[in-house]
């Protein structure tokens, strides 16, 4: 969005002709530089998910943004005893291939006779003096030993290799962990704490922030302060107390302390101080006419509020149900506390904590996790990004 | 599976129609009662009219108001009284609980990374939004930067977390390392380290994730205030002259300088609350703990209350000055309004 207020050739236009080189190189010094934050920012994120669609072997043995290039695992293979020689045009030869019979698409990257020089040989070369006779590779993983005279050595002895296996790019991971790993069951967890977390405070605190925005009544800017006041009490305050009176509803009533409906009222209780000042924020701003012209024709302020005022201020609650919804999505601690880690109903962020912890070398798998948890806010992140920032603005900006 | 989001669906109906319900009935009930009757008294009449909307505005509020006590306002007091009792929160010991804090090396030990946390955290996000914003508003492909640059403020610190444990990977020696610092850190010639185990180096790099995910935030509130900068004053001092890094210091700061401010405190307020990264990376193990985390261990591993109660008591007090700061703000805005 560079107006042209802000673009940097017309100011240089302004300055001397003789300054022109300079600004030019300002300009791509600019773009140079923007070009390399962009990069480191979006680096991290590009590697989780190039990693997370790599066959698991490859993977595990080289970086992600070797990707493209075939990997190399080193390995040993071993020739043919000396009995198996034939007779080949006056040498006697041992033939055969480093990959036995399963080779598909693999290929020698290399290869020598002892463990210090695994790849002192490039493929289809000769080394001359291996157990009385000469040994080629091809990359093929076909080896021939021939001498001229017979060969004799004792046992099988080790060819050492590295092995090149094509790039592979597989879906293996996210059926894996969506499956096996619970995933799945927790993108559904999540789904089911979010979408009634998102919906429910929208209602209440828009009610509320009418009253606060329209009505003239003591005690009002009293209210005010104190939503303005919750908007950074830190949660930490409200975890004890508020599983200590679970547990005695629980003991009331029965039933479990940690559940969805524990859950749902939490965050529906945490989210309404943003909801509450953001959408009074909103509404205060709208164009008093409109108010009074629907107060002359004789509507109730209960009227006013569900035909005129509620529609008006949709670009408000999207932002706040988009805030909402990404930050319930996201949460950890909340989740933890008030439904607890068990198999069944963890939460995706949750779910990828365990997975750190025993999983915690498994890359395929937690980077095919982690994508599915943030594939959804990222989603959401991208189409609606407009009512996302309109929201910032208006909650952190007067 | 779809059962659960039937239940959730079904939830949010109830929810919507047990609210709306609500609000409904009371406004008609407090309609009904106070309607002016003919034969009333102009007297009782006007009495009657400031009643209904005295109370109206708390019907309004009411739903929200019960929620904001119950979940916020009395579990402030709660834990402030829960912090002078004992581990089972039923023998009062005084402040015998915060003796142990001031005295125990790892409050302590979080106490100063917390510090340390404040101090980079938000510096550096707010200095690197400001960079960023800068740059991309007059490039004619920054809207597109800008969004590459925000989406990690998507993300959860939980998926984050992962994002860059797996950048800070470690194999051993003579391996190829599959961590992109440690391929760097071998490229250049030097032995690679397991980088989340080392004191210090790891807190900071913990911090980076933080920084990653809200410079977005600090660039967006920036530019926005950037481009609000009145263009005469950016053209007086052209017309003056002044070149681009005495224009960004001299004029661009200075006019943006409240929205620093508030950019600075909000990111700070995020960085106090600070728990799922340190909590999913190292746990608070290798000196990395800060206070969220150690409350919650306290709380939930040691089953403390008393203790728990204590650290989210200091949480809150170091909340506080931006707490009073945010309110007088906004009466102040009120009062003008």
């Amino acid at each position: 969005m560079s107006s042209i207020a802000t673009d940097l050739p017309v100011a240089g236009q302004q300055a001397a002709p003789a300054r022109q080189p300079r600004i030019k190189l300002g300009r791509i010094a600019a773009h140079l530089a923007l070009l390399f934050l962009v990069a480191l920012w979006t680096f991290p994120t590009v590697g989780l998910l190039v990693s997370s669609i790599r066959d698991r072997d490859q993977l595990a043995i080289s970086g992600w943004w070797t990707a493209l290039t075939p990997s190399i695992r080193l390995n040993a293979a071993r020739v043919g005893p000396a009995s198996a020689q034939t007779q080949e045009g006056g040498n006697y030869v041992v033939k055969g291939n480093l990959f036995g019979a399963d080779a598909r698409g693999l290929s020698i990257e290399g290869f020598g006779a002892t463990n210090a020089d695994v790849r002192a040989h490039a493929a289809g070369s000769t080394i001359d003096n291996f157990n009385g006779g000469s040994l080629t590779v091809q990359s093929s993983g076909e080896y021939t030993l021939s001498s001229p005279a017979p060969l004799s050595y004792s046992g099988q002895p080790r060819v050492y290799f590295g092995v090149g296996s094509p790039p592979r790019f597989t879906l293996e991971n996210y059926r894996d962990v969506l499956a096996a790993e619970g995933i799945g069951q927790s993108f559904i967890n999540s789904l089911t704490v979010a979408i009634p977390s998102t919906v429910i405070p929208i209602m209440i605190a828009a009610f509320a922030a009418y009253a606060l925005a329209w009505m003239r009544f003591p005690g009002r800017g009293f209210v005010v302060a104190l939503v303005v006041g919750l908007l950074v009490v830190p949660l930490q305050m409200s975890l004890i107390p508020l599983l200590t009176l679970y547990n005695q509803i629980a003991h009331l009533f029965g039933g479990e302390a940690k559940g969805y409906v524990g859950v749902w009222l939490a965050h529906t209780a945490f989210g309404l101080p943003l909801a509450i000042y953001l959408l009074r924020n909103y509404m205060a701003g709208l164009p008093r006419e409109i108010m009074e012209s629907a107060r002359i024709d004789g509507a109730s302020h209960f009227k006013t509020f569900t035909t005129m005022v509620l529609p008006l201020s949709f670009p408000a609650l999207a932002s706040f149900a988009i805030f909402q919804f990404l930050w319930i999505w996201n949460d950890l601690l909340v989740a933890l506390v008030f439904l607890g880690a068990q198999n069944d109903r963890v939460v995706l962020t949750g779910r990828l904590v365990n997975l750190l912890g025993t999983r915690g070398d498994h890359w395929e798998l937690l980077t095919a996790g982690a994508f599915v948890s943030i594939i959804v806010p990222l989603t959401v992140f991208f189409a609606l990004q407009r009512y996302f920032v309109r929201g910032l603005l208006a909650g952190s900006v007067k | 599976m779809f059962q659960q989001i039937l239940a959730a669906v079904i939830a949010v109906v109830v929810a919507l129609a047990v609210c709306f319900a609500y609000f409904w009935g009371t406004n008609w009930v407090l309609d009904k009662l106070l309607t002016p009757r003919p034969g009333m008294s102009d007297d009782a009449l006007t009495r009657r009219d400031t009643l209904r909307s005295q109370i109206r505005p708390w019907l309004f509020i009411g739903p929200a108001l019960l929620f904001l006590t119950v979940y916020l306002i009395y579990p402030v007091f709660e834990t402030l009284r829960l912090s002078f009792f004992d581990k089972y929160g039923t023998k009062f010991v005084g402040v015998s609980n915060y003796v142990w804090a001031l005295t125990d090396e790892t409050f302590w030990r979080s106490a100063l990374n917390n510090a340390g946390w404040l101090l980079i955290v938000p510096a550096f996000s707010t200095a690197m939004g400001l960079i960023i914003a800068t740059l991309a508003d007059r490039l004619w492909w920054g809207n597109i930067a800008k969004s590459l640059i925000f989406a990690p403020m998507a993300i959860s610190f939980v998926g984050a977390s992962i994002i860059w444990k797996f950048i800070y990977t470690y194999k051993g020696p003579g391996i190829e390392q599959i961590g992109v610092l440690n391929a760097v850190v071998t490229g250049l010639g030097f032995p690679p380290q397991a980088w989340i185990t080392v004191p210090y180096l790891n807190s900071l790099l913990l911090m980076i994730i933080l920084i990653w995910i809200q410079t977005g935030f600090a660039m967006v509130i920036l530019s926005a205030a950037l481009r609000g900068i009145p263009e005469e004053t950016l053209e007086a001092a052209r017309i003056d002259g002044a070149n681009e890094f005495r224009m960004f210091f001299d004029i661009m700061i200075p006019q943006i300088w409240g929205t620093i401010i508030v950019v600075w405190t909000t990111i700070t307020i995020t960085v106090l609350k600070v728990f799922d990264i340190v909590y999913a990376m190292t746990n608070g193990e290798f000196q990395t703990q800060v206070l969220a985390n150690l409350m919650y261990r306290w709380m939930f591993i040691s089953g403390d209350f008393g203790r728990g109660s204590t650290i989210a008591v200091i949480i809150m007090l170091a909340v506080l000055p931006v707490m009073v700061w945010n309110i007088r703000r906004v009466r102040s805005e009120l009062g003008t309004a």
